[in-house]
């Protein structure tokens, strides 16, 4: 069964690495204006789960549906080509855990901003630049680097240039792969800030891979839990980590009060 | 006709080798500005001597073709001169410097002055056909846009030069639009040269030896040079008029004339030049 107003519906997703069982009989569903947290520990599965649902990797088994501006469902693995980069070039964004690896080094940051703008078509200079100005501000990096190559950013800084990069087409679903992992704990805190109050107000909806259970409280309406490629726990995120049913959310969640 | 060299086959390549070249650029010509694999011969000639268009030149020449074979503009360099013999011997067929009486040009680097016809074949050699091979090392990944027609990354270099310079700062090989639809290097040529490609009633057939790439233009193709609408493509010539011709619309060459550095502006294209001086234009330096 698939909800009539849900964004991304998954079934029955499974892959094997050789076997090693990365995902085994998943489903998750992910609403409009959603965040949906990934948590589990290292090898869990979480990846792997985000680059199947966002077609990067196929599946053994199973299907993942995305449902378009339209209304209309799409199987995202069955897709021509074309119609799966176009959704990840406009509705879709990808936040990925190492800035440097989206971003181009050695294009200013302006250039970084304006590429998915130039990819979809705009063809003004000016208008580029104003806008990346303008999510420059939005990820509270100073207009004045917008010249500058990200070559000399802060971890911080280049971590919400990606995000400006990456939420400048307005896309209403962004992936996200630990993307406050690697940094300092009170950059972690600023980052996390700047997530929750863009996702809030530009309603996107999200899928978010996290190991830290305290940023999915943070940022997660939802909660999928990973052991092993199983998805053994979903649901609301207050209620999953103030009632955990399963033992092993039970013991992730002890486990950080403890420390 | 000249004395063909006896012991090769006309035009040098066997004619399934030439079979291969002439599909190749059915197919180039079906799909302008398209880049189409060729199974590229060696050559008595080394790479970046134009091997490439020399294929093409050999896979399209007939015996009354009469060629004209430019590098940058002149008939007389080294490079030129040993092409335009090489198909003299080897074809038979009849040479000129005159671009109006050329049925096939090969060229390096330029566009003729002159106007071309529907009569007319111009061969570019090419070294590099690839016009994302700045922004995108692999082959696969470059396929991948080209199908897709994914071109953003070739308009983030022009942003990134407008920032830096205040205009796009590409001279050589200026990335054009063909037929709306694919991105292409038109070669070496000077960015000034651009838009001569546009609705060329000649028509224009690329190719690359070393890569094994062949590509073309049909006649009256649209041919657009990337940019921006609030900064249009703006093709740059030198602010002389020509020191022997006096033309102020020619591409220029700066030449040192003697020891004292001396320097004079000329016609790149020799050709043109020669015609208009011997139609009684007469430039300062003359
Ligand atoms: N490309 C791959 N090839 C082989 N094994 C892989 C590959 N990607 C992931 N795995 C394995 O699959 C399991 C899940 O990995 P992953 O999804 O990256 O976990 P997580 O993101 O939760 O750390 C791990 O055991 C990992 O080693
Ligand atoms: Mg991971
Ligand atoms: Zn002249």
């Amino acid at each position: 069964m698939i909800a009539d107003d849900s964004l991304i519906a998954a079934r029955n997703l499974s892959l094997h690495f050789g076997s090693i069982p990365a995902l085994v009989d998943v489903s998750v569903d992910l609403w409009p204006g959603e965040v949906l947290a990934v948590v589990g520990e290292s090898g869990s599965g979480k990846t792997t789960l985000l680059n199947v649902l966002s077609g990067r990797m196929r599946p053994d088994e199973g299907v993942v549906w995305y449902r378009d501006p339209a209304g209309s469902l799409a199987d995202v693995h069955t897709m021509p080509a074309p119609a799966l980069r176009a959704l990840h070039r406009s509705d879709w964004g990808f936040v990925q855990q190492d800035p440097r690896a989206a971003l181009r080094m050695a294009v200013t940051a302006g250039g970084n901003v304006g590429e998915r703008l130039m990819a979809q078509g705009a063809r003004h200079y000016g208008n580029i630049r104003a806008e990346a100005i303008d999510w420059l501000r939005q990820v509270e990096i100073d207009e004045n680097r917008v010249d500058d190559l990200p070559r000399n950013f802060s971890g911080g800084m280049l971590q919400r240039l990606q995000i400006a990069r990456t939420l400048v087409t307005h896309p209403r679903l962004v992936f996200m792969d630990e993307p406050t992992g690697g940094l300092d704990v009170s950059v972690q805190a600023r980052l996390l800030d700047l997530i929750r109050s863009l996702v809030a107000r530009l309603n996107l909806a999200a899928v978010l891979v996290t190991h830290d259970l305290s940023v999915a409280r943070l940022l997660a309406h939802r909660i999928v839990v990973m052991q092993r490629g199983v998805a053994v726990e979903t649901g609301l995120t207050d209620q999953v980590l103030d009632d955990p049913q399963h033992p092993y959310t039970q013991l992730l969640v002890s486990s950080v009060l403890q420390a | 006709m000249n004395e063909i060299l006896q012991g090769y086959n006309f035009a040098y390549l066997d004619e399934q080798t030439k079979r291969m070249l002439r599909r190749a650029l059915l197919k180039a010509v079906a799909i302008p500005g398209h880049q189409i694999p060729f199974g590229s011969r060696e050559m008595p000639l080394p790479y970046g001597w134009g091997t490439g268009g020399i294929q093409v030149t050999a896979a399209v020449l007939g015996p009354n073709d009469v060629l004209k074979v430019i590098d940058q503009g002149a008939d007389d360099t080294t490079n030129a001169v040993s092409i335009r013999r090489f198909f003299a011997k080897t074809a038979g067929v009849a040479t000129t410097t005159d671009t109006a009486t050329a049925t096939i040009i090969q060229t390096r680097h330029r566009i003729p002055e002159f106007p071309l016809s529907e009569n007319q074949i111009l061969v570019y050699q090419v070294p590099q056909p690839e016009p994302l091979s700045k922004l995108e090392p692999s082959r696969g990944e470059t396929r991948r846009m080209h199908a897709l027609a994914e071109y953003g990354s070739m308009h983030v270099r022009l942003y990134e030069d407008i920032t830096r310079f205040g205009h796009v700062a590409i001279s050589y090989d200026y990335p054009v639009m063909v037929g709306g639809r694919y991105l292409m290097a038109p070669s070496p040529i000077p960015a000034f040269d651009n838009p001569k490609l546009h609705m060329m009633p000649a028509l224009q057939l690329f190719g690359a030896g070393r890569e094994k790439r062949i590509y073309a233009i049909p006649p009256y193709t649209n041919v657009r040079s990337l940019d921006f609408d609030d900064h249009p493509f703006c093709a740059g010539r030198a602010p002389h008029p020509c020191g022997l011709c006096g033309s102020e619309t020619s591409y220029l060459d700066e030449v040192v004339v003697d020891n004292k550095g001396g320097r004079l502006f000329v016609c790149s294209d020799t050709d043109y030049c020669e015609t208009r001086r011997a139609a009684g234009h007469v430039g300062a330096d003359a």
